[in-house]
């Protein structure tokens, strides 16, 4: 078969960089687009066993009794399971341990599993399902963030800051109220972002095998083998050096394989007891039903801003509606509140947030993870008080940028911030400047920014390893394999590995061996979520490969005789600098270091730096680098019918450094698809009574954009190298989503006039506005009021130009953050 | 189970022949269980996926006879004697289809899920139509859901393969594989 045709790579001559930076195939293509790449579905052993898990058809009950009698008579089923078979609790985070592989003592959504069947094929085990009886009692089930505030339906866990509400968090940043009050306008207002679903095209699926040597292996759609790992072990009480968890490719992630999952669990304990294999692949219905995906947030935003566009102050409020469990709800809350100051600076700045337990399926990450709904309410935030104090809306922006190297008022370090170059690239490339408030009636322009983590600074459970760890093995044939535990879910991190390896080694990266995912066979690393991967991984892999590079040098030097400066790798050559004709094969040079040596293998791990912030919630925020992206959006509004069509968008993404700028950009055209799905029709909601059935949990229901709804997207990739990514590289895979929905709504206001105080922008709002318009009242279409909530004294911290060292005042021995960080 | 006397009894196989990819395939199979299950379980070719198994994402498109068609909603029982093609089938001795080809080039295939079904209606729309304007393409590709790629890297791999299909020689643009500059 004909070799894969590559462009041709940069010969070795004197530019720095030879393949970080070129756009190139992933080393995965070849196996994707052929139908060779083995998702977990695709996977069968001998004597495999199907399983099927029967799921709660009530929000919220105690359960009564369970009887599966006439299931395990059933023939073909060979083992049935129940919530007491496997008592112990998990969650993704330390403080929220609050799931049970099978529901155990009370359902808390519609969905929620209550027994797990395997038999011999998957229908014999659905017809065992329908034979399970479970008696529910039910209970007021818990609608909505209102209705659980109100306190008058039962508690859904018995943990949690009061009664339903899970998790309530109060923070302030120097004094707010001076601030507000040395303002020329104090702008106020109330968003709500709906919730969403990852909808990734793979269903979960799970394949266990248990060997009578007391040997556990799971391969699984995972984005995050190495926590499942943990709960694997803590539930089925194995040592975890006898479970090896494989996390295959997934067919997409997005977050929302991102914790360990009852169905994982229940496979792995049925293979213990059958002594078979077992697989599972959930049905679409069900991928809806694990869900963790977007919060439904409220939020209310008051800020101060002199006449020249600064902001004295900030007070920002986020209501958010979990779903039944934990799962990285917590994090998720301090989230909505961590990156308003990472754009544009707050001199005072007070965060009040909190987490709902509603009965419905869980909410956790999904891409942005707890940003998007707070940069969605800033930006529209901003834009109004543009308008108000006359000031064009990215001349306001680029007047009042953070600085690079700076520490804002909650103490997050950034280090490189290209946004100023963004803005002015989308401006000019948009025609910002002559059509912004001049296009035709239903035409618009609308403009915004956003900044996400290249990694979460902290670990999810309290640890000083590090966060990515990489191991090479040189050949002596030439031949180099990278093992890592990074997870590959579409975003390309094995092909980052074999680039940066390939860089520093001067060798192709497809020549290189990529072993990754495999809790036996490669270092951990934390898994692919916060945009961890390129930077983390990447540092790691550059250590290792640098280690790998001394030795190959070092051996060659002293065979040439000469100093190992002398010595460069390039092409898969090694050569003198001086004299170029001097040369081996990157094999002989292997040859000569093993000879010399012994064995080559090299190790690289990454730790982030500390964060400068001390006070309890310090721990979400931080990362070694931040990303910045700006968008221009052009949007066409029907005013007949409210329908909005975005035609195009223009984004520009500082990445510091593209390590393949090809992938690069598919991630930003993702992400914008993403955000303009979110803006214009996505919807996790549930029918509005208090049986909370899930409105569409299927893929036509349940509105994402096909060919026909996407937009042209013009993308520019902005490099300022940053000093703490890998050759400078940050990240691209959540950022640039979210500017989009806000950029989209300030465009509606531009086209028509109606303020769309909320998300998906729908045909009915848009309406609705336009018809409070036509009534000259303010055209606005959104939530109406916030919840009454009783918050906690915040924790005050001064902010670093208030002489505060990121200890919180009455708490000056807090270190680090109650443990909660992702 | 009092079985009557004409319809199939519940649970009985049906044999039948498959011609997938050009090969013949002998299948013995319950007469409800689709060509998609029968293609990945039966015949054992798991580079066909599925998303929704309702038909509703376009993920486990196959050909037959050259036309896309859901494989999760057609039932092996009524193909014999149709030609089935499958992702498996793009490629030949000398090589990738230049559509799978493009693809690799301009990263169309992120995760890659959905990325078979994407490739094989491609190929029909080409064998229709060699020069397809972009709206052409975005139509004939309307029913496949991807969620990670935003579809532009998918059309822009469609319009350069179409080329190369045609004898031009076409190489991806700048602005393609780094961005509008």
């Amino acid at each position: 078969m004909a070799p894969v045709k590559t462009p041709p790579r940069k010969a070795p001559t004197e530019d720095r960089l030879r393949v970080v930076g070129t756009s190139l195939p992933k080393v995965d293509a070849v196996a994707k687009v052929t139908g060779r790449t083995k998702f977990a579905d695709d996977l069968f052993l001998p004597r495999m066993l199907h399983c099927r898990m029967l799921r709660s058809t009530t929000p919220h009950a105690e359960i009564v009794s369970i009887d599966t009698q006439r299931a395990e008579e059933h023939p073909g089923v060979v083992a049935v399971l129940v919530g007491s078979d496997l008592p112990t609790p998990y969650g993704i985070l330390p403080v929220s341990q609050d799931e049970h592989a099978l529901c155990i003592d009370k359902v808390r959504f519609i969905g929620d599993p209550v027994a797990a069947v395997a038999a011999i094929d998957e229908e014999t085990a659905f017809e065992a399902c329908e034979l399970i009886e479970v008696e529910y009692a039910p209970l007021d089930s818990v609608v909505d963030i209102a209705d659980a505030l109100d306190g008058d339906d039962p508690a859904i866990h018995s943990y949690g800051d009061a009664h339903n509400v899970h998790k309530a968090i109060a923070l302030e940043f120097g004094d707010v109220e001076t601030g507000l009050a040395e303002a020329d306008l104090v702008q106020e207002d109330l968003l709500f972002y709906e919730g969403s679903t990852h909808l990734p095209m793979e269903q979960h699926a799970a394949l266990a095998d248990y060997r009578p040597d007391d040997r556990l292996t799971l391969w699984s759609s995972s984005q995050t083998p190495h926590y499942v790992h943990r709960a694997l072990a803590t539930v089925l009480e194995m040592a975890p050096s006898r479970i090896r968890v494989i996390a295959t490719p997934n067919g997409g992630g997005f977050g929302g394989k991102s914790d360990p999952f009852n169905h994982e669990i229940v496979v792995a304990e049925l293979s213990r007891r059958t002594g078979r294999p077992v697989k599972i692949c959930l049905n679409r219905e069900e991928v809806f039903y694990c869900h963790r995906g977007r919060h439904p947030t409220l939020m209310w935003i008051k800020t101060g801003f002199k006449q020249d566009g600064s902001i004295t102050g900030m007070h920002f409020r986020s209501f958010l509606d979990g779903g039944a469990y934990g799962s990285y709800g917590v994090a998720s809350t301090y989230y909505t509140g961590a990156l308003q100051t990472v754009t544009y600076p707050v001199a005072a700045y007070k965060f009040e947030g909190l987490r709902v337990f509603t009965n419905k399926p869980p909410c956790g990450p999904k891409r942005g993870h707890g940003t998007p709904q707070p940069r969605f309410a800033l930006e529209v935030h901003i834009d109004k008080a543009a308008e108000k104090l006359g000031l064009d809306p990215a001349r306001m922006r680029l007047d009042h940028l953070v600085e690079p190297d700076s520490v804002t008022a909650n103490y997050l370090k950034i280090g490189s911030m290209g946004l100023g170059a963004c803005i002015e690239k989308v401006v000019a490339e948009s025609g910002w400047n002559d059509r912004y408030g001049k296009l035709p009636e239903g035409k618009g322009l609308g403009l915004a920014c956003g900044s996400y983590i290249s990694g979460a600074g902290l670990p999810i459970y309290w640890n000083n390893m590090p966060h990515s760890g990489v191991q090479l093995k040189l050949d002596r044939g030439g031949g180099v394999t990278v093992f890592c535990g990074s997870t590959e879910i579409g975003q390309g991190s094995d092909s980052v590995l074999a680039y940066v390896v390939a860089e520093v080694l001067g060798i192709d990266p497809f020549e290189i061996d990529i072993v990754t995912a495999d809790t036996s066979l490669t270092p951990v690393d934390l898994g692919s979520y916060s945009s961890r991967v390129t930077l983390m991984t990447g540092n790691a892999a550059l250590q290792a490969a640098e280690r790998a590079r001394e030795l190959l040098v070092r051996s060659v030097a002293e065979k040439w005789d000469m100093p190992g400066v002398r010595v460069a790798m390039a092409d898969g050559q090694v050569f003198d600098v001086q004299d170029p004709d001097c040369t081996m094969t990157f094999a002989e040079a292997v040859v000569l270091a093993e000879s010399k040596f012994g064995t080559i293998g090299t190790v690289g791990s990454y730790t982030p730096p500390r964060s400068p912030g001390r006070y309890r919630g310090a721990g979400v925020g931080p990362s070694p680098a931040y990303s910045y992206s700006a968008t221009v959006a052009e949007v066409s509004v029907d005013v007949d019918t409210g329908e909005t069509h975005v035609d195009d968008v223009w984004i520009a993404h500082d990445i510091g450094q593209a390590i393949n700028p090809v992938v690069a950009i598919g991630q930003v055209e993702g992400s914008v698809y993403m955000g303009l799905g979110e803006a214009l029709m996505e919807e996790m909601t549930y029918r509005g009574n208090r049986n909370i059935v899930h409105h569409h949990p299927s893929m036509l229901e349940y509105k994402s954009p096909t060919t026909h709804e996407m937009c042209r997207v013009h993308t520019y990739l902005i490099e300022d190298p940053d000093p703490n990514g890998p050759f400078g590289a940050k990240e691209v895979g959540q950022g640039p989503l979210l500017p989009i929905p806000p950029a989209i709504v300030n465009g509606v206001y531009d086209a028509v006039g109606a303020r769309v105080d909320e998300v998906p922008v729908t045909p009915q709002k848009v309406l609705a506005a336009l018809k409070r318009r036509a009534k000259q009242e303010e055209p606005r279409e959104g939530p109406k009021k916030a919840p009454e909530f009783d918050w906690p004294d915040a924790i005050q911290v001064p902010p670093p130009w208030a002489g505060g060292d990121g200890r919180a005042l009455d708490e000056r021995r807090e270190i680090g953050g109650g443990g909660v960080r992702t | 189970m009092a079985p009557s006397d004409n319809a199939i009894e519940a649970g009985a196989n049906i044999s039948l022949e498959l011609r997938v990819n050009g090969e013949l395939h002998a299948v013995s199979v319950p007469v409800h269980k689709t060509l998609l299950e029968v293609l990945r379980e039966d015949i054992g070719l798991t580079g066909t996926k599925h998303g929704c198994e309702l038909g509703e994402c376009g993920t486990c498109t196959v050909l037959v006879d050259g036309q896309p068609v859901l494989s999760c909603l057609a039932l092996p029982a009524v193909l014999e004697g149709h030609d089935v093609t499958t992702v498996e089938g793009l490629e030949s001795a000398d090589g990738l289809h230049p559509l799978q080809q493009t693809f690799v080039e301009l990263g169309a295939a992120q995760c890659g899920y959905c990325t078979p079904g994407f490739v094989l209606a491609a190929k029909a729309l080409l064998e229709k139509n060699s020069q397809p304007s972009r709206t052409e393409i975005e139509t004939a590709l309307g029913g496949n859901l991807c969620r990670c790629t935003g579809y532009l890297k998918i059309y822009e791999a469609v319009e350069l393969a179409a080329a190369r299909m045609r004898g031009e020689p076409a190489e991806p643009t700048r602005e393609m594989l780094y961005g509008a500059g």
